[in-house]
């Protein structure tokens, strides 16, 4: 870390940078915010909360929220055990473990909706027969959206964990043993405490990614409006369909749980930073 | 060590063709327990392959505590959940595109309409992530080393596009840049469109991929010391001898890092690119889009290859990645 004394007052042509920087970053990332804004409240705040009462409003947020009530879970358990298999142990294989728990991130939504698709869905996918015999629908359906979300959210939790559990060390682990804890017990007294900010902020990730996913969650729910819709679909098909003040209203919700992540997302950080101040 | 798990499978496998009498029930079955017979080998070879230590003897509690942990509760969690989350559905991706035959991969993967989206999404998002390049450059460097009013809240605004979701994005870049939207109007009349064409899908990239570069290399930027700045000063270096041969190269690397990973995430955005280009093919139809198109008239066959297409093209940007970020370590301890 830099000494804070390092950060200087800038001088007139360091002015000119800074007004360059912030006006790039004002046009590129904080118009497109003002304009959700400006265009969902245009028609009235009334208009506003009139289609936020809407039937496949109120569908598309249910939805949304069973989902990511489903996928969060599940992830934050995989992570906790990934990061410990990864942090705790030192084997052959273990960069290729990581890269594959990262290969999410550099997968295509859209494509990875596609795998979902050629492995669960009617006629084409491989357990189609089985699916069918069984009477489960899972593409077009809850499961697929819920498959689709857990895919393109699942290393966040494991790559915030890695950190915190390596810098924890094996030692209180070891010694908590010793003094007869179970696996538990030492999971819920000595490595939870330590690691619980960058399991909160892999959480915070997670969520806001689960809320908002688009692509991977388009390919495989069908987009039906009022039953598979999730709140970013039902902004893109009210777009299309020229609802301009639904698909405004319901971004609004979106983007003010996006603000609420950056604020959850500075104060996580201002703790971690007080917890570890060795990084 | 594991066999005892290995040999249980083949046998759930010979008991499901035992029911062959009933046919869906038959495929079905048969199919279901040779890929979890398929995932649990893997499983096993890569426990195998990485040599872990499954024994956890527990001296404390004697031998009882040895036969529980063997299979360590972690180890399973994180390698089925894996398999079945994520390699499953990506052999199924690559089984299928094999299963069409190379004649045909190569007809699909080559038709004029995909290979001017390769074209459109590739050099766009390529376009995109160099202006990042530069201009992430400069907010990260202004970010770490100038203080001014608002700096804290500026900087958790390069994570906006993180934090908001892709639709929104879409839909706020297609209202802004619209012949009628704040940016839109003032280009208009100067002929310049943005929406529905190829320059909106290059907006849209540009949003998604800045905050890459200014993540990747703001922790290098603290590292830098200024002190070193100072003394070539003094020994007097010109500005721009300062800035070209102390500031700029321990940068290099992780620059271009984020220039790849900002490429990467470009190159496989859907979200915002969809909303602000009107997808039309030869013009700024993007290769993600495509594929989405393609499954829309169920020409699975075609979705198939030009999505292999677009995974090889990210597990090769993760290959250029690592191999920078390598370097970027490698210059550090230098």
């Amino acid at each position: 870390m830099r000494s804070a004394n390092s950060v200087t007052q800038p001088d007139q042509w360091q002015w000119l940078l800074i007004i360059l920087a912030l006006t790039y970053l004002g046009v590129v990332l904080l118009l497109p915010a003002g304009v959700v804004f400006h265009a969902a409240f245009q028609e009235g705040i009334g208009a506003f909360f009139a289609s936020l009462h809407s039937h496949a409003f109120r569908q598309a947020t249910h939805l949304t929220l069973i989902v990511t009530a489903i996928a969060l879970p599940l992830n934050t358990l995989f992570g906790l055990c990934a990061a410990w298999v990864i942090a705790r142990n030192q084997f052959r294989g273990r960069t290729l473990l990581l890269s594959i728990i990262d290969l999410p991130f550099s997968i295509s939504p859209v494509v990875a909706g596609l795998m979902l698709v050629l492995l669960y869905g009617d006629r084409i996918g491989w357990f189609s027969p089985l699916l069918a015999s069984l009477g489960i629908k899972i593409i077009f359906a809850l499961p697929g959206i819920v498959l689709a979300t857990v895919f393109v959210t699942l290393p966040f939790v494991a790559r915030e964990v890695i950190p915190v559990l390596e810098d924890l060390g094996p030692e209180p682990e070891e010694a908590a043993r010793t003094l007869g804890a179970n696996s538990w017990q030492i999971f819920r007294r000595v490595i939870l405490p330590h690691i619980r900010w960058g399991l909160l902020y892999g959480i915070l990730l997670t969520n806001a990614r689960a809320l908002g996913e688009f692509g991977a969650v388009a390919v495989v729910s069908g987009n039906i409006l009022g039953r598979t819709a999730t709140l970013p679909i039902f902004v893109e098909q009210s777009y299309q369909n020229y609802q301009s003040v639904a698909a405004f209203s319901a971004a609004v919700v979106l983007a003010g749980l996006a603000i609420l992540t950056l604020i959850g997302k500075g104060i996580l950080e201002h703790y971690f930073l007080k917890k570890t101040p060795s990084s | 060590m594991v066999r005892p798990l290995t040999k249980c499978w083949p046998r759930l496998a010979d008991r499901s063709k035992s029911r062959g009498s009933k046919p869906l029930h038959c495929i079905g079955l048969e199919w279901f327990s040779v890929f979890f017979s398929v995932i649990f080998q893997f499983e096993i070879l890569v426990l195998n392959l990485v040599n872990v230590p499954m024994l956890n003897v527990d001296v404390m509690n004697g031998s009882a505590e040895v036969q529980r942990s063997r299979w360590s509760w972690p180890w399973v969690i994180t390698l089925t959940y894996l398999s079945v989350m994520l390699l499953l559905p990506a052999i199924a991706l690559i089984q299928k595109s094999l299963s069409l035959g190379w004649a045909e991969v190569w007809r699909i993967a080559t038709d004029p309409v995909a290979v001017s989206a390769y074209n459109v999404t590739f050099l766009t998002a390529l376009a995109a992530a160099a202006v990042n390049g530069v201009m992430g450059t400069l907010i990260a460097w202004v970010l770490v080393r100038y203080s001014f009013p608002g700096r804290k809240v500026i900087d958790a605004v390069v994570d906006l596009p993180f934090a908001l979701p892709t639709a929104v994005a879409g839909l706020a870049l297609a209202t802004l840049y619209s012949d009628r939207g704040w940016i839109g109007q003032w280009v208009a009349p100067l002929g310049i469109k943005i929406a529905f064409t190829r320059t909106g899908v290059f907006v849209a990239m540009l949003f998604i991929s800045l905050p890459f570069i200014v993540r990747t290399l703001q922790p290098v930027l603290q590292e830098l010391e200024p002190e070193i700045e100072a003394a070539a000063r003094s020994l007097g270096a010109t500005p721009w001898q300062i800035f070209h041969r102390i500031i700029l190269p321990p940068l290099i690397p992780p620059i271009l890092t984020g220039v790849a990973l900002g490429f990467s995430r470009a190159v496989g955005e859907y979200g915002s690119v969809v909303l602000i280009s009107s997808s039309i093919p030869f013009q700024d139809l993007i290769a993600p889009v495509l594929v989405f198109q393609r499954l829309e008239q169920y020409d699975y066959a075609g979705a198939t290859v030009i999505g292999t297409v677009l995974l090889l093209g990210s597990l090769t940007a993760l290959l250029v990645i690592n191999r920078l970020q390598q370097w970027g370590r490698r210059y550090a301890i230098r």
